[in-house]
């Protein structure tokens, strides 16, 4: 599994990315997790706010940090 | 409609605390007391129905039609009230402008939305209506909406898009006027009122710190300033209070909770509204740290041009104010 965090480093991206890598340590996820900070880059995702996840290439969550119930969910499905 | 929270905070104050009504620290504390939680109660309430709002009409929606409805010159009207109403962390101005962009949503259009969008938001309307009451808060809101649309339009007819960074430019000229997905959650106002609860407690949350340290700066001025101190500085006469105010206040940045406080007190102890409203705008509507984000779309050029622009709408704004007050 891959897992991108997008954000340019504001208070919420760093919020989703400790929320995102206490989950997958806490649930033994097998999963890579990689931090996309720069905007070229987040762009080629077509979103419109940030923070967002992004799993397997597919943006899951975007202009929000979901709470840690529902990383597990997505994590897990 | 907070009478009852006046007696309450004059009971804490004078009775349970026991100090004397009159003294710095008493009116201070009172004042204090009073804000604090006056404020709280109105932003909770407006943060909750703007995320009722927000809920049906997310930021894609909002972006599909901008851009695909023919709005015949109306669209900086509407850009500019849909700036109120969605809510703006800055670090999302980069996605925002390029989403915009690409959908084919015309330059001034989108400086419409970003310009009134941290102007007037829930938090500032919720503080204002607590601090000022709603007759200054509608002039208040119906000025930055007028603002924001007006700004947008000076700005289309400037045509900078030349000043656009290089790859944003590129994304203008493949723009397809390409629609986000949008698909309407499948939720009644019931089900979706657990999350947007959350979201009003998280954002006030978020601003509580900045709040009680501006209301307590606030009511010590309140306490401890005499009663038209600033006139004798600066009443309405000084021709340049207003555009001194508004260059100091536009590098600064402040979110509108730990600077309205401060702003009502002033005007209290004598600053003219239309000044201290000018200073608010300029610090809460342009910042150095939004001019950083924007430089990965646009040239130094367009930022100064887009923030002079900007600045002198602010400035009249003051003046207006200041003549109509």
């Amino acid at each position: 599994m891959e897992i991108k965090i997008l954000g340019t480093g504001c208070p919420n991206c760093i919020t989703l990315e400790k929320r995102v890598r206490k989950v997958v340590e806490e649930n033994a996820i097998d999963a890579k997790i990689t931090i996309v900070k720069d905007i070229v880059d987040i762009m080629a995702y077509n979103i419109m706010s940030t923070p967002a996840l992004v799993i397997d290439e597919q943006v899951k969550i975007k202009g929000r940090v979901p709470k840690n119930e529902e990383i597990i969910n997505l994590l897990k499905s | 409609m907070f009478d009852w929270l006046q007696n309450i905070a004059d009971f804490l104050v004078f009775n349970a605390f026991g100090l004397v009504k009159g003294s710095h620290l008493a009116e201070a504390l009172n004042f204090f007391i009073y804000d604090t939680i006056k404020i709280l109660i109105l932003l909770f309430v407006i943060i909750f129905l703007m995320g009722i709002v927000n809920s049906y009409f997310p930021i894609e929606r909002v972006k599909n039609y901008l851009s695909r409805k023919k709005l015949y010159g109306l669209e900086y009207l509407m850009a500019s009230l849909f700036g109120t109403v969605t809510p703006f962390c800055s670090c999302s101005s980069v996605p925002l402008f390029i989403g915009f962009v690409s959908g084919g949503i015309p330059l001034g259009v989108t400086f419409a939305f970003l310009v009134t969008s941290p102007l007037v938001n829930e938090v500032a309307v919720g503080l204002f209506i607590g601090l000022f009451g709603i007759k200054t808060t509608v002039i208040y809101v119906v000025s930055g909406v007028l603002l924001g649309a007006i700004s947008g339009i000076i700005l289309q007819m400037f045509k900078l898009e030349k000043y656009l960074s290089t790859w944003v430019k590129e994304i203008l000229v493949k723009a397809q006027k390409d629609q986000n997905e949008f698909v309407q959650e499948k939720q009644t106002l019931k089900q979706r009122i657990p999350v947007i609860t959350t979201e009003a407690l998280k954002i006030i949350k978020g601003i509580l710190p900045y709040l009680v340290v501006g209301i307590a700066v606030g009511g010590l001025m309140h306490g401890y300033i005499p009663e038209g101190f600033f006139e004798q500085y600066m009443s309405k006469d000084n021709m340049f209070a207003v555009p001194i105010s508004t260059v100091l206040a536009v590098p600064m940045y402040s979110n509108a909770s730990g600077i309205l406080p401060v702003v009502q007190v002033l005007v209290a102890k004598g600053i003219p509204l239309g000044t201290a409203i000018a200073f608010m705008m300029g610090v809460v509507g342009l910042s150095l740290p939004e001019a950083m984000l924007l430089k990965k779309v646009m040239t130094w050029k367009l930022i100064s041009i887009f923030f002079g622009t900007v600045t002198v709408c602010i400035i009249i704004s003051g003046y207006l104010f200041n003549v109509i007050f």
